[in-house]
């Protein structure tokens, strides 16, 4: 994988690879707040920003404590192999820097905390981001790529969760048959959305 | 959290935390299925359901998780400070799933391959995490632990039909422990049911389902 460059990354977690449409992850909050396209900008920018940068810290933390010496073949800081570990570690990353920014964004721009503030917890729930940290980790990306697979993957679910939320609002006036209302026409309209998506395939292609 | 009508609240399942043993059980699989009712887990439910075997790994992992993690929230439940429960939560939850992916890393490689980091996302699944904070911490171990078990038996029962479906109709053939169900040379296998989309659509599908089934009405549920 290591001749891929970063943007052909990117530009593949956006479309082929889509981590919501073809990886499926990130579905609960798809689901509960594709309503409007407002929150939904909102959440997808959140959720944007933070996976960027743990996808990146739990990059360096694996390669660099986690793994073992004889692995990683430069320094680490534990020589032991701790890779076992690493749902814990990440998902214990992933929290504690979703805290970290709530704090700051509180501190430092309250406006911004009232627009992003309340979509922060809900992050720390969401599989997409730990789903996307794994993924770099089991594809061998290098850091560049970790990087652009990072903020891609996020990229990609504000993409689907915008699109999904301006369906949605079409959608109030429609007529659906009773037991398919609800999640269940959701569904069907992701079904729709993930095939035209499938369009994409030929355009980059990675794992 | 936030998200308490959605992730981490028991839904349209009031009689559920008053409900215990049979009444439970009953709950987990059926009344309150986590899957095609509640609608929770779904990430890892579309992913890991393009093959029967596939699904029905995923449903005993997460059995094993609940029950596991419903035990020791449950014991733990009054030394748990208010405050930082969910983290002690994801704590323990973090630990059975690295304990069932480690087992799985060593006797079935092959099936560890297959579902990838989907196992490692059990920690994030709602499910769970929904168990833990909804009914554990408010109830005795025994009682946790069942709930734990109805929770797994009705998401793996829901994955198995999604699997069953998609992996019929996206390959024309079931293989499960050697044996093998064939829809026979006339069908010609639709490679969207195995894709993406197919997933989706049968999960639609089966909720809808469901609610007629149930004969219940989708927008009273999610009040």
């Amino acid at each position: 994988m290591s001749e891929t460059s970063a943007i052909v990354i990117l530009i593949a977690a956006v479309f082929t690879n889509n981590i919501l449409l073809s990886n499926f992850l990130g579905m609960c909050s798809f689901i509960a707040c594709s309503s409007q396209v407002g929150t939904a900008l909102g959440l997808g920018t959140a959720v944007t920003f933070v996976m960027t940068m743990t996808t990146m810290i739990n990059y360096i933390i694996y390669h660099y404590v986690l793994i073992s010496k004889e692995a990683a073949g430069h320094f680490v800081l534990v020589a032991a192999d701790l890779t076992h570990l690493q749902f814990i570690v990440f998902i214990a990353v992933i929290a504690a820097f979703v805290q970290l920014v709530e704090m700051i964004v509180e501190r430092f721009s309250p406006k911004l905390y009232f627009a992003l503030g309340i979509f922060l917890p809900l992050i720390t729930v969401n599989c997409a981001i730990l789903g996307a940290s794994l993924f770099a980790i089991i594809r061998n990306y290098t850091f560049v790529q970790t990087v652009g697979f990072g903020f891609g993957a996020g990229l990609g679910w504000l993409v689907a969760i915008v699109l999904m939320a301006g369906l949605q609002q079409k959608m109030q006036y429609s007529d659906i048959p009773k037991p398919f209302k609800g999640v269940s026409v959701a569904m069907i309209i992701t079904c729709v959305m993930a095939m035209a998506f499938m369009g994409f395939a030929g355009m980059v292609t990675i794992q | 959290m936030a998200n308490k009508n959605t992730c981490m609240t028991c839904g349209g399942s009031q009689g559920l935390c008053g409900g215990k043993g049979i009444a439970t059980l009953k709950d987990g699989i059926w009344t309150s299925n986590p899957l095609a009712i509640q609608v929770l887990g779904i990430c890892s439910a579309l992913a890991v359901t393009n093959k029967l075997s596939n699904s029905l790994v995923m449903g005993v992992a997460l059995m094993f998780v609940c029950v596991g993690s419903n035990l020791f929230v449950s014991l733990l439940r009054n030394h748990i400070p208010h405050r930082i429960r969910m983290i002690a939560e994801v704590a323990i939850i973090a630990t059975f799933v690295i304990l069932f992916d480690q087992f799985l890393k060593a006797y079935y490689w092959e099936m560890s391959k297959q579902l990838g980091p989907y196992v490692g996302l059990i920690i994030t699944n709602c499910i769970v995490m929904g168990r833990a904070e909804a009914f554990a911490l408010q109830n005795a171990p025994l009682v946790s632990m069942v709930d734990g078990l109805a929770n797994g038996i009705g998401y793996g029962v829901a994955l198995a039909i999604i699997g069953f479906v998609r992996e019929l109709f996206g390959s024309g053939q079931v293989v499960l422990f050697g044996m093998t169900i064939d829809l026979g040379s006339w069908y010609t296998p639709n490679q969207l049911m195995i894709l993406a989309p197919g997933a989706f659509f049968v999960f639609g599908v089966l909720i809808a389902a469901f609610n007629v089934l149930k004969g219940s009405d989708p927008e009273e549920d999610k009040k």
